[in-house]
Protein backbone atom coordinates (compact mmCIF):
# COMPACT_ATOMS: atom_id res chain seq x y z
CA UNK A 1 0.00 0.00 0.00
CA UNK A 2 1.20 3.41 -0.80
CA UNK A 3 -0.92 5.85 1.20
CA UNK A 4 -3.82 5.18 3.73
CA UNK A 5 -6.03 7.32 5.37
CA UNK A 6 -8.21 6.56 8.28
CA UNK A 7 -11.05 8.61 9.54
CA UNK A 8 -9.46 12.10 8.86
CA UNK A 9 -11.22 14.95 10.14
CA UNK A 10 -9.49 18.18 9.68
CA UNK A 11 -10.81 21.41 11.39
CA UNK A 12 -9.33 25.19 10.30
CA UNK A 13 -9.06 27.42 13.52
CA UNK A 14 -10.67 25.28 15.77
CA UNK A 15 -11.92 27.21 18.26
CA UNK A 16 -12.28 30.48 17.17
CA UNK A 17 -15.52 31.87 15.74
CA UNK A 18 -13.54 31.57 12.21
CA UNK A 19 -13.83 27.05 12.91
CA UNK A 20 -14.41 25.86 9.77
CA UNK A 21 -14.49 21.84 9.21
CA UNK A 22 -12.96 20.83 5.69
CA UNK A 23 -12.61 16.87 5.96
CA UNK A 24 -15.00 15.05 8.32
CA UNK A 25 -14.47 11.51 8.61
CA UNK A 26 -12.72 10.15 5.08
CA UNK A 27 -10.98 7.22 5.17
CA UNK A 28 -9.12 5.65 1.60
CA UNK A 29 -6.58 4.17 0.18
CA UNK A 30 -3.89 4.52 -2.64
CA UNK A 31 -2.09 1.79 -3.84
CA UNK A 32 1.11 1.76 -5.64
CA UNK A 33 0.93 2.66 -9.15
CA UNK A 34 -2.61 3.73 -9.04
CA UNK A 35 -3.83 6.61 -11.09
CA UNK A 36 -6.38 8.08 -9.13
CA UNK A 37 -8.67 11.01 -10.03
CA UNK A 38 -9.49 13.03 -6.81
CA UNK A 39 -12.91 15.24 -8.22
CA UNK A 40 -15.49 18.00 -6.16
CA UNK A 41 -16.67 20.82 -6.05
CA UNK A 42 -14.37 24.24 -4.91
CA UNK A 43 -14.80 24.06 -1.43
CA UNK A 44 -15.33 20.36 -1.15
CA UNK A 45 -11.60 19.62 0.81
CA UNK A 46 -9.64 18.69 -2.14
CA UNK A 47 -6.90 20.17 -1.81
CA UNK A 48 -6.87 19.99 2.06
CA UNK A 49 -7.01 16.20 1.49
CA UNK A 50 -3.96 15.72 -0.68
CA UNK A 51 -2.36 18.22 2.03
CA UNK A 52 -2.28 15.40 4.03
CA UNK A 53 -0.53 12.59 1.70
CA UNK A 54 2.72 14.42 2.54
CA UNK A 55 2.84 15.92 6.09
CA UNK A 56 2.15 19.44 5.39
CA UNK A 57 -1.25 19.38 7.19
CA UNK A 58 -1.88 17.55 10.72
CA UNK A 59 -4.68 15.83 11.16
CA UNK A 60 -7.39 16.94 13.41
CA UNK A 61 -8.77 13.67 14.29
CA UNK A 62 -7.51 10.22 12.43
CA UNK A 63 -4.44 8.89 10.46
CA UNK A 64 -1.83 9.34 7.64
CA UNK A 65 -0.24 6.22 7.17
CA UNK A 66 2.19 6.26 3.54
CA UNK A 67 4.27 3.17 3.22
CA UNK A 68 3.77 2.23 6.76
CA UNK A 69 4.84 5.37 8.36
CA UNK A 70 2.40 6.95 10.56
CA UNK A 71 2.73 10.75 10.15
CA UNK A 72 1.72 11.23 13.55
CA UNK A 73 4.43 9.45 14.65
CA UNK A 74 7.49 11.50 16.05
CA UNK A 75 9.83 9.37 14.82
CA UNK A 76 8.66 9.89 10.80
CA UNK A 77 10.98 12.25 9.16
CA UNK A 78 9.00 14.33 7.60
CA UNK A 79 10.92 15.57 4.70
CA UNK A 80 11.54 11.79 3.76
CA UNK A 81 7.42 11.44 3.23
CA UNK A 82 8.06 14.44 1.37
CA UNK A 83 10.60 13.28 -0.61
CA UNK A 84 8.17 10.55 -1.36
CA UNK A 85 5.27 11.97 -1.96
CA UNK A 86 5.37 14.86 -4.43
CA UNK A 87 3.20 17.63 -4.44
CA UNK A 88 2.37 20.01 -7.34
CA UNK A 89 0.44 22.59 -5.91
CA UNK A 90 -2.05 24.93 -8.66
CA UNK A 91 -0.65 27.39 -10.54
CA UNK A 92 3.10 26.10 -9.23
CA UNK A 93 5.28 28.17 -11.46
CA UNK A 94 3.71 31.24 -9.02
CA UNK A 95 6.79 29.44 -6.51
CA UNK A 96 9.56 30.07 -9.03
CA UNK A 97 12.24 31.95 -7.29
CA UNK A 98 15.61 30.88 -8.15
CA UNK A 99 17.81 32.76 -11.12
CA UNK A 100 17.96 29.84 -13.50
CA UNK A 101 15.68 26.91 -14.49
CA UNK A 102 18.76 24.96 -13.10
CA UNK A 103 18.84 26.19 -10.30
CA UNK A 104 15.21 25.93 -8.78
CA UNK A 105 15.01 22.33 -10.26
CA UNK A 106 17.52 21.49 -8.06
CA UNK A 107 16.71 23.25 -5.07
CA UNK A 108 14.48 19.99 -3.99
CA UNK A 109 17.12 17.61 -4.73
CA UNK A 110 19.89 20.20 -2.56
CA UNK A 111 17.32 19.83 0.11
CA UNK A 112 18.04 16.18 0.34
CA UNK A 113 21.81 16.53 0.09
CA UNK A 114 22.55 15.88 -3.37
CA UNK A 115 25.31 17.77 -5.24
CA UNK A 116 27.36 17.60 -8.36
CA UNK A 117 26.82 15.45 -10.83
CA UNK A 118 24.00 13.09 -8.76
CA UNK A 119 22.52 16.22 -8.71
CA UNK A 120 22.91 17.35 -12.52
CA UNK A 121 21.50 14.09 -13.32
CA UNK A 122 18.66 14.65 -11.43
CA UNK A 123 17.57 17.65 -12.66
CA UNK A 124 18.46 16.64 -16.75
CA UNK A 125 16.11 13.91 -16.46
CA UNK A 126 13.54 15.33 -14.37
CA UNK A 127 13.71 18.29 -17.29
CA UNK A 128 13.50 15.34 -19.95
CA UNK A 129 10.29 13.78 -17.60
CA UNK A 130 8.68 16.93 -18.65
CA UNK A 131 9.39 17.71 -22.20
CA UNK A 132 11.66 20.59 -21.63
CA UNK A 133 15.32 20.78 -23.21
CA UNK A 134 18.16 20.56 -20.52
CA UNK A 135 20.76 21.97 -22.63
CA UNK A 136 19.32 25.47 -24.34
CA UNK A 137 16.70 26.04 -21.27
CA UNK A 138 19.21 24.56 -17.96
CA UNK A 139 20.56 28.59 -17.73
CA UNK A 140 17.87 30.30 -19.35
CA UNK A 141 15.45 32.40 -16.25
CA UNK A 142 12.60 30.92 -15.42
CA UNK A 143 10.75 34.19 -15.67
CA UNK A 144 11.63 34.77 -19.00
CA UNK A 145 9.59 31.60 -20.03
CA UNK A 146 5.80 30.63 -21.38
CA UNK A 147 3.13 30.26 -18.70
CA UNK A 148 3.12 25.90 -20.06
CA UNK A 149 7.12 25.93 -19.83
CA UNK A 150 6.94 27.57 -16.21
CA UNK A 151 4.37 25.14 -15.20
CA UNK A 152 6.68 22.35 -16.59
CA UNK A 153 9.80 23.80 -14.89
CA UNK A 154 7.82 23.91 -11.74
CA UNK A 155 6.66 20.41 -12.22
CA UNK A 156 10.31 19.18 -12.65
CA UNK A 157 10.98 20.89 -9.71
CA UNK A 158 9.36 17.88 -8.06
CA UNK A 159 9.82 15.30 -9.93
CA UNK A 160 13.70 16.04 -9.56
CA UNK A 161 13.07 14.49 -5.94
CA UNK A 162 11.91 11.02 -7.58
CA UNK A 163 9.35 10.86 -5.83
CA UNK A 164 7.12 7.52 -6.00
CA UNK A 165 3.53 9.43 -5.50
CA UNK A 166 2.79 12.55 -7.30
CA UNK A 167 0.27 14.40 -6.46
CA UNK A 168 -0.44 17.03 -9.26
CA UNK A 169 -3.42 19.54 -7.98
CA UNK A 170 -5.00 21.29 -11.41
CA UNK A 171 -2.07 20.43 -13.15
CA UNK A 172 -3.89 22.25 -15.84
CA UNK A 173 -6.10 25.60 -15.01
CA UNK A 174 -5.59 28.47 -16.99
CA UNK A 175 -3.43 26.61 -19.81
CA UNK A 176 -4.59 26.97 -23.23
CA UNK A 177 -5.78 24.05 -24.91
CA UNK A 178 -2.96 22.82 -26.62
CA UNK A 179 -0.46 23.19 -23.49
CA UNK A 180 -3.04 21.20 -21.45
CA UNK A 181 -3.02 18.27 -23.34
CA UNK A 182 0.58 18.32 -23.76
CA UNK A 183 0.81 18.24 -19.43
CA UNK A 184 -2.04 15.64 -19.44
CA UNK A 185 -0.13 13.61 -21.96
CA UNK A 186 3.08 13.63 -19.65
CA UNK A 187 1.19 13.25 -16.49
CA UNK A 188 0.32 9.89 -18.64
CA UNK A 189 3.42 8.72 -19.78
CA UNK A 190 5.08 9.71 -16.15
CA UNK A 191 2.21 6.67 -14.91
CA UNK A 192 2.62 4.37 -17.79
CA UNK A 193 6.77 4.73 -18.13
CA UNK A 194 8.03 5.53 -14.77
CA UNK A 195 5.22 3.96 -13.04
CA UNK A 196 4.72 6.30 -10.60
CA UNK A 197 1.52 6.52 -8.19
CA UNK A 198 -0.17 9.28 -9.31
CA UNK A 199 -3.35 11.24 -8.01
CA UNK A 200 -4.96 14.21 -10.25
CA UNK A 201 -7.09 16.42 -9.09
CA UNK A 202 -9.38 17.83 -11.36
CA UNK A 203 -12.29 20.13 -12.34
CA UNK A 204 -12.73 18.49 -15.70
CA UNK A 205 -14.75 15.16 -16.12
CA UNK A 206 -13.26 14.65 -19.70
CA UNK A 207 -9.73 14.45 -18.14
CA UNK A 208 -9.99 12.32 -15.13
CA UNK A 209 -11.84 10.34 -17.57
CA UNK A 210 -9.35 10.11 -19.65
CA UNK A 211 -6.90 9.41 -17.69
CA UNK A 212 -7.45 7.41 -14.59
CA UNK A 213 -8.53 4.67 -13.17
CA UNK A 214 -10.24 4.58 -10.28
CA UNK A 215 -12.28 8.06 -8.94
CA UNK A 216 -12.65 9.83 -5.58
CA UNK A 217 -15.84 12.55 -5.64
CA UNK A 218 -15.66 15.11 -2.38
CA UNK A 219 -18.74 17.05 -1.16
CA UNK A 220 -18.44 19.01 1.54
CA UNK A 221 -15.25 17.42 3.39
CA UNK A 222 -16.89 14.03 2.59
CA UNK A 223 -15.87 11.21 0.53
CA UNK A 224 -19.31 10.71 -1.06
CA UNK A 225 -18.16 8.13 -4.06
CA UNK A 226 -15.37 6.09 -5.11
CA UNK A 227 -14.63 3.40 -7.45
CA UNK A 228 -13.49 3.24 -11.07
CA UNK A 229 -14.28 5.39 -13.78
CA UNK A 230 -16.56 3.87 -15.37
CA UNK A 231 -18.63 3.36 -11.81
CA UNK A 232 -18.44 6.72 -10.73
CA UNK A 233 -19.94 8.27 -14.03
CA UNK A 234 -22.44 5.78 -14.35
CA UNK A 235 -24.22 7.55 -11.10
CA UNK A 236 -24.41 10.71 -13.25
CA UNK A 237 -27.54 11.67 -11.40
CA UNK A 238 -26.21 11.65 -8.34
CA UNK A 239 -22.92 13.58 -9.43
CA UNK A 240 -25.08 16.41 -10.59
CA UNK A 241 -27.01 16.46 -7.33
CA UNK A 242 -23.35 16.89 -6.22
CA UNK A 243 -22.94 20.21 -8.21
CA UNK A 244 -20.14 17.94 -10.93
CA UNK A 245 -20.94 16.71 -14.47
CA UNK A 246 -20.35 13.86 -16.79
CA UNK A 247 -17.73 13.97 -19.72
CA UNK A 248 -19.57 15.38 -22.49
CA UNK A 249 -19.37 12.04 -24.66
CA UNK A 250 -20.68 9.67 -21.52
CA UNK A 251 -23.73 12.58 -21.34
CA UNK A 252 -24.02 12.32 -25.54
CA UNK A 253 -24.39 8.29 -24.99
CA UNK A 254 -26.80 8.85 -22.22
CA UNK A 255 -29.02 10.99 -24.25
CA UNK A 256 -28.90 8.59 -27.17
CA UNK A 257 -29.92 5.25 -25.28
CA UNK A 258 -33.56 7.68 -24.41
CA UNK A 259 -33.99 7.15 -27.89
CA UNK A 260 -32.45 3.92 -28.34
CA UNK A 261 -32.58 1.17 -26.25
CA UNK A 262 -29.45 -0.79 -27.54
CA UNK A 263 -26.73 2.09 -27.27
CA UNK A 264 -23.92 1.64 -24.78
CA UNK A 265 -23.81 3.97 -22.01
CA UNK A 266 -20.66 3.44 -20.25
CA UNK A 267 -18.33 5.41 -22.32
CA UNK A 268 -15.56 7.68 -21.21
CA UNK A 269 -13.95 8.73 -24.20
CA UNK A 270 -14.18 9.96 -28.17
CA UNK A 271 -12.45 6.89 -29.15
CA UNK A 272 -15.03 4.72 -27.13
CA UNK A 273 -18.06 6.54 -28.22
CA UNK A 274 -17.06 6.18 -31.68
CA UNK A 275 -16.64 2.66 -31.77
CA UNK A 276 -19.95 2.76 -30.10
CA UNK A 277 -22.21 4.46 -32.44
CA UNK A 278 -20.49 2.94 -35.26
CA UNK A 279 -21.00 -0.64 -33.64
CA UNK A 280 -24.56 1.06 -32.77
CA UNK A 281 -25.77 2.11 -36.75
CA UNK A 282 -24.25 -0.90 -37.91
CA UNK A 283 -26.35 -3.01 -36.65
CA UNK A 284 -29.13 -0.80 -37.18
CA UNK A 285 -28.39 -1.36 -40.71
CA UNK A 286 -28.26 -4.89 -40.70
CA UNK A 287 -31.20 -4.97 -39.27
CA UNK A 288 -33.07 -2.67 -42.42
CA UNK A 289 -30.86 -4.81 -44.66
CA UNK A 290 -32.25 -8.02 -43.11
CA UNK B 1 -0.28 27.28 10.49
CA UNK B 2 -0.36 30.70 9.14
CA UNK B 3 -4.01 30.49 8.78
CA UNK B 4 -4.44 30.61 12.84
CA UNK B 5 -2.75 34.60 12.72
CA UNK B 6 -6.69 36.80 13.12
CA UNK B 7 -5.71 40.10 11.29
CA UNK B 8 -7.15 42.77 12.49
CA UNK B 9 -9.06 40.86 15.63
CA UNK B 10 -12.05 41.78 14.55
CA UNK B 11 -14.80 39.29 16.52
CA UNK B 12 -18.47 39.14 14.35
CA UNK B 13 -21.50 39.93 16.67
CA UNK B 14 -24.39 41.88 16.98
CA UNK B 15 -23.84 43.48 20.31
CA UNK B 16 -24.83 47.03 20.46
CA UNK B 17 -21.27 47.79 20.86
CA UNK B 18 -20.88 46.29 17.44
CA UNK B 19 -23.68 48.27 15.77
CA UNK B 20 -22.46 51.87 16.43
CA UNK B 21 -21.11 53.92 14.52
CA UNK B 22 -17.61 53.45 13.67
CA UNK B 23 -17.31 57.14 14.01
CA UNK B 24 -18.95 57.16 17.40
CA UNK B 25 -16.52 54.01 18.31
CA UNK B 26 -13.11 55.97 17.28
CA UNK B 27 -14.37 59.40 19.10
CA UNK B 28 -15.37 57.61 22.38
CA UNK B 29 -12.07 55.80 22.35
CA UNK B 30 -10.27 58.73 22.09
CA UNK B 31 -12.46 60.34 24.31
CA UNK B 32 -11.89 57.66 27.01
CA UNK B 33 -8.25 57.72 26.80
CA UNK B 34 -7.82 61.61 27.75
CA UNK B 35 -10.38 60.67 30.57
CA UNK B 36 -8.05 58.24 31.91
CA UNK B 37 -5.23 60.26 31.90
CA UNK B 38 -7.20 63.11 33.29
CA UNK B 39 -8.20 61.34 36.98
CA UNK B 40 -5.28 60.79 39.55
CA UNK B 41 -7.48 59.38 42.24
CA UNK B 42 -8.90 55.53 43.67
CA UNK B 43 -12.32 56.96 42.84
CA UNK B 44 -11.36 58.03 39.59
CA UNK B 45 -10.05 54.55 38.73
CA UNK B 46 -12.54 52.60 39.95
CA UNK B 47 -15.14 54.62 37.82
CA UNK B 48 -12.97 54.04 34.38
CA UNK B 49 -12.55 50.20 35.62
CA UNK B 50 -16.68 49.94 35.70
CA UNK B 51 -16.89 51.70 32.93
CA UNK B 52 -14.33 49.74 30.80
CA UNK B 53 -16.09 46.52 32.51
CA UNK B 54 -20.01 47.57 31.53
CA UNK B 55 -18.71 48.04 28.25
CA UNK B 56 -16.49 44.73 27.53
CA UNK B 57 -19.44 43.27 28.81
CA UNK B 58 -21.87 44.71 26.22
CA UNK B 59 -19.68 43.88 23.76
CA UNK B 60 -20.17 40.14 24.38
CA UNK B 61 -16.61 39.52 23.31
CA UNK B 62 -15.45 36.26 24.54
CA UNK B 63 -12.91 37.09 27.88
CA UNK B 64 -9.93 35.72 25.88
CA UNK B 65 -10.32 37.47 22.85
CA UNK B 66 -10.09 40.41 25.06
CA UNK B 67 -7.11 39.12 27.15
CA UNK B 68 -5.02 38.30 24.46
CA UNK B 69 -5.15 41.66 23.41
CA UNK B 70 -2.89 41.91 26.64
CA UNK B 71 -0.14 39.68 25.81
CA UNK B 72 2.45 41.45 23.25
CA UNK B 73 2.13 43.72 26.66
CA UNK B 74 3.22 42.18 29.62
CA UNK B 75 6.61 43.11 29.24
CA UNK B 76 5.42 46.73 29.00
CA UNK B 77 3.65 46.54 31.94
CA UNK B 78 6.19 44.91 33.86
CA UNK B 79 8.67 47.46 32.67
CA UNK B 80 6.24 50.87 33.33
CA UNK B 81 5.29 49.42 36.77
CA UNK B 82 8.81 48.31 38.02
CA UNK B 83 10.50 51.56 36.80
CA UNK B 84 7.90 53.89 38.88
CA UNK B 85 8.12 51.64 41.51
CA UNK B 86 12.18 52.40 42.21
CA UNK B 87 12.76 55.69 40.15
CA UNK B 88 9.98 57.78 41.66
CA UNK B 89 11.18 60.20 44.78
CA UNK B 90 9.28 59.89 48.24
CA UNK B 91 9.68 58.16 51.31
CA UNK B 92 12.00 54.96 51.44
CA UNK B 93 10.86 51.77 53.11
CA UNK B 94 13.05 49.43 51.01
CA UNK B 95 16.60 49.63 49.31
CA UNK B 96 19.12 47.33 47.74
CA UNK B 97 22.33 48.53 46.22
CA UNK B 98 21.22 51.30 43.85
CA UNK B 99 17.16 50.55 44.23
CA UNK B 100 14.85 52.38 46.33
CA UNK B 101 11.10 51.62 46.66
CA UNK B 102 9.22 54.62 47.61
CA UNK B 103 5.45 54.21 48.41
CA UNK B 104 5.13 56.99 46.47
CA UNK B 105 6.71 54.85 43.87
CA UNK B 106 4.27 52.18 44.71
CA UNK B 107 1.52 54.07 44.48
CA UNK B 108 2.31 55.98 41.07
CA UNK B 109 3.58 52.17 39.89
CA UNK B 110 0.64 50.45 40.63
CA UNK B 111 -2.20 53.51 38.99
CA UNK B 112 0.55 53.56 35.64
CA UNK B 113 -0.17 49.88 35.37
CA UNK B 114 -3.73 50.08 35.86
CA UNK B 115 -4.21 52.69 33.44
CA UNK B 116 -2.35 51.10 30.94
CA UNK B 117 -4.25 47.63 31.48
CA UNK B 118 -7.38 49.63 31.43
CA UNK B 119 -5.98 51.70 27.81
CA UNK B 120 -5.45 48.33 26.16
CA UNK B 121 -8.42 46.44 27.18
CA UNK B 122 -11.07 49.11 26.34
CA UNK B 123 -9.68 50.56 23.02
CA UNK B 124 -9.02 47.34 21.84
CA UNK B 125 -12.31 46.78 21.65
CA UNK B 126 -12.44 49.21 19.18
CA UNK B 127 -10.81 47.06 16.47
CA UNK B 128 -12.29 43.58 18.20
CA UNK B 129 -16.06 45.18 17.78
CA UNK B 130 -15.81 46.96 14.11
CA UNK B 131 -14.50 45.47 11.11
CA UNK B 132 -11.39 46.91 9.47
CA UNK B 133 -13.42 48.21 6.60
CA UNK B 134 -15.89 49.83 8.89
CA UNK B 135 -13.31 51.40 10.66
CA UNK B 136 -11.83 53.21 8.17
CA UNK B 137 -14.68 54.57 6.60
CA UNK B 138 -14.95 56.06 10.26
CA UNK B 139 -11.71 57.35 9.76
CA UNK B 140 -12.42 59.06 5.98
CA UNK B 141 -15.12 60.58 7.65
CA UNK B 142 -13.74 61.80 10.77
CA UNK B 143 -10.99 63.18 8.82
CA UNK B 144 -13.03 64.53 6.16
CA UNK B 145 -13.65 68.24 7.46
CA UNK B 146 -9.48 67.94 7.60
CA UNK B 147 -9.61 67.91 3.86
CA UNK B 148 -9.61 71.92 3.30
CA UNK B 149 -5.97 72.25 4.97
CA UNK B 150 -4.54 69.16 3.13
CA UNK B 151 -4.97 66.19 4.54
CA UNK B 152 -5.63 63.62 1.75
CA UNK B 153 -8.56 61.93 3.58
CA UNK B 154 -10.30 59.93 0.57
CA UNK B 155 -6.16 58.30 -0.33
CA UNK B 156 -5.64 57.79 3.37
CA UNK B 157 -9.21 55.56 3.74
CA UNK B 158 -8.17 54.24 0.00
CA UNK B 159 -4.94 53.16 1.00
CA UNK B 160 -5.61 51.37 4.40
CA UNK B 161 -8.77 49.65 2.81
CA UNK B 162 -6.56 48.12 0.11
CA UNK B 163 -3.56 46.87 2.42
CA UNK B 164 -6.22 45.55 4.99
CA UNK B 165 -8.23 43.81 1.89
CA UNK B 166 -4.42 42.47 0.85
CA UNK B 167 -3.53 40.91 4.22
CA UNK B 168 -5.17 37.97 4.26
CA UNK B 169 -4.56 36.91 0.72
CA UNK B 170 -1.10 37.80 0.50
CA UNK B 171 -1.36 35.21 4.14
CA UNK B 172 -2.71 32.99 2.36
CA UNK B 173 -0.23 33.56 -0.74
CA UNK B 174 2.41 33.14 2.23
CA UNK B 175 1.25 30.23 3.21
CA UNK B 176 0.85 28.27 -0.44
CA UNK B 177 4.25 29.19 -1.04
CA UNK B 178 5.75 28.29 2.38
CA UNK B 179 3.92 24.78 2.10
CA UNK B 180 5.08 24.80 -1.48
CA UNK B 181 8.74 25.23 -0.89
CA UNK B 182 8.07 22.44 2.16
CA UNK B 183 6.81 20.02 0.05
CA UNK B 184 10.23 20.63 -1.72
CA UNK B 185 12.27 20.16 1.30
CA UNK B 186 12.67 23.36 2.61
CA UNK B 187 12.88 24.11 6.25
CA UNK B 188 11.93 27.60 7.62
CA UNK B 189 12.21 26.53 11.48
CA UNK B 190 15.85 25.09 11.77
CA UNK B 191 18.99 26.24 11.76
CA UNK B 192 20.96 29.22 12.94
CA UNK B 193 19.98 33.25 11.88
CA UNK B 194 21.80 33.17 8.73
CA UNK B 195 20.47 30.09 7.38
CA UNK B 196 16.64 30.87 7.96
CA UNK B 197 17.21 34.19 6.41
CA UNK B 198 18.43 32.66 3.52
CA UNK B 199 16.02 30.52 3.61
CA UNK B 200 13.14 32.66 3.34
CA UNK B 201 14.51 33.33 0.14
CA UNK B 202 12.27 31.06 -1.78
CA UNK B 203 9.73 32.48 0.29
CA UNK B 204 9.85 35.85 -0.08
CA UNK B 205 10.62 36.15 -4.26
CA UNK B 206 7.56 34.55 -5.11
CA UNK B 207 5.82 36.78 -2.60
CA UNK B 208 6.84 39.82 -4.00
CA UNK B 209 6.56 38.80 -7.40
CA UNK B 210 2.94 38.15 -7.02
CA UNK B 211 2.29 41.24 -4.61
CA UNK B 212 3.73 43.33 -7.53
CA UNK B 213 1.41 40.85 -9.92
CA UNK B 214 -1.57 41.53 -8.10
CA UNK B 215 -1.41 45.33 -7.39
CA UNK B 216 -1.07 45.64 -11.64
CA UNK B 217 -3.99 43.86 -11.65
CA UNK B 218 -6.13 46.12 -8.92
CA UNK B 219 -4.68 49.14 -10.43
CA UNK B 220 -5.64 47.83 -13.98
CA UNK B 221 -9.26 47.03 -12.31
CA UNK B 222 -9.82 50.13 -10.61
CA UNK B 223 -9.54 52.36 -13.70
CA UNK B 224 -11.09 49.95 -15.81
CA UNK B 225 -14.02 51.00 -13.48
CA UNK B 226 -13.18 54.70 -13.78
CA UNK B 227 -11.48 55.17 -10.39
CA UNK B 228 -10.35 58.32 -10.15
CA UNK B 229 -9.92 59.59 -6.48
CA UNK B 230 -12.17 60.61 -4.21
CA UNK B 231 -14.17 63.15 -5.62
CA UNK B 232 -18.13 63.05 -6.27
CA UNK B 233 -18.02 59.14 -5.20
CA UNK B 234 -20.98 57.73 -3.39
CA UNK B 235 -21.16 54.27 -1.38
CA UNK B 236 -22.88 51.29 -0.94
CA UNK B 237 -22.91 52.04 2.63
CA UNK B 238 -23.81 55.38 4.18
CA UNK B 239 -22.67 55.62 7.53
CA UNK B 240 -25.41 56.92 9.56
CA UNK B 241 -25.95 58.36 13.34
CA UNK B 242 -28.30 56.84 14.81
CA UNK B 243 -30.03 57.53 18.52
CA UNK B 244 -27.83 55.18 20.40
CA UNK B 245 -24.75 57.08 18.92
CA UNK B 246 -25.81 59.98 20.12
CA UNK B 247 -27.02 58.75 23.40
CA UNK B 248 -22.95 56.61 23.86
CA UNK B 249 -21.16 60.25 22.74
CA UNK B 250 -23.34 61.83 25.40
CA UNK B 251 -22.17 59.44 28.08
CA UNK B 252 -18.62 59.48 26.65
CA UNK B 253 -19.18 63.04 27.48
CA UNK B 254 -20.12 62.77 30.78
CA UNK B 255 -17.46 60.38 31.74
CA UNK B 256 -14.75 63.30 30.30
CA UNK B 257 -17.14 65.71 32.66
CA UNK B 258 -16.41 63.04 35.52
CA UNK B 259 -12.94 63.10 35.29
CA UNK B 260 -11.79 66.99 34.50
CA UNK B 261 -14.48 68.19 37.25
CA UNK B 262 -12.92 65.00 39.73
CA UNK B 263 -9.41 66.65 38.99
CA UNK B 264 -10.22 70.37 39.59
CA UNK B 265 -12.59 70.18 42.24
CA UNK B 266 -11.24 66.62 44.48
Amino acid sequence: MSIRIEKLTHIYMPNTPMEALALEDVSLEIEDGEFVGLIGQTGSGKSTLIQHFNGLLKPTSGKVIVDGLDLADKDTSLKEVRRRVGLVFQYPEHQLFEETVFADIAFGPRNMGLGGEELEERVREAMEMVGLDYATLKDRSPFELSGGQMRRVAMAGVLAMKPKTLVLDEPTAGLDPRGRDDILQQIKELHQRFGMTVVLVSHSMEDVARLVDRLLVMHRGKLVLAGTTREVFAQADYLRQLGLGIPQVTELARRLREHYDSMRVDILTIEEAHQAISAFLGQKRGKVHA
Amino acid sequence: MLKDITIGQYVPGDSIIHRLDPRTKILAAIIFIFALFIVTDLAGYIVMTLFSVVIILLSQIPARFVLRGLKPLYYILAFTILLNFFLTPGRVIWSWWFLRLTQEGIRQGLFMGWRLLLLVLTTSLLTLTSSPIALTDGIERLLNPFRRIGVPAHELAMMMTIALRFIPTLLEETDKIMKAQMARGADFDTGNIIQRARGMVPLLVPLFISAFRRADELAMAMEARCYRGGEGRTRLKQLEMARRDYLALALMAAILAFAVGERLWL
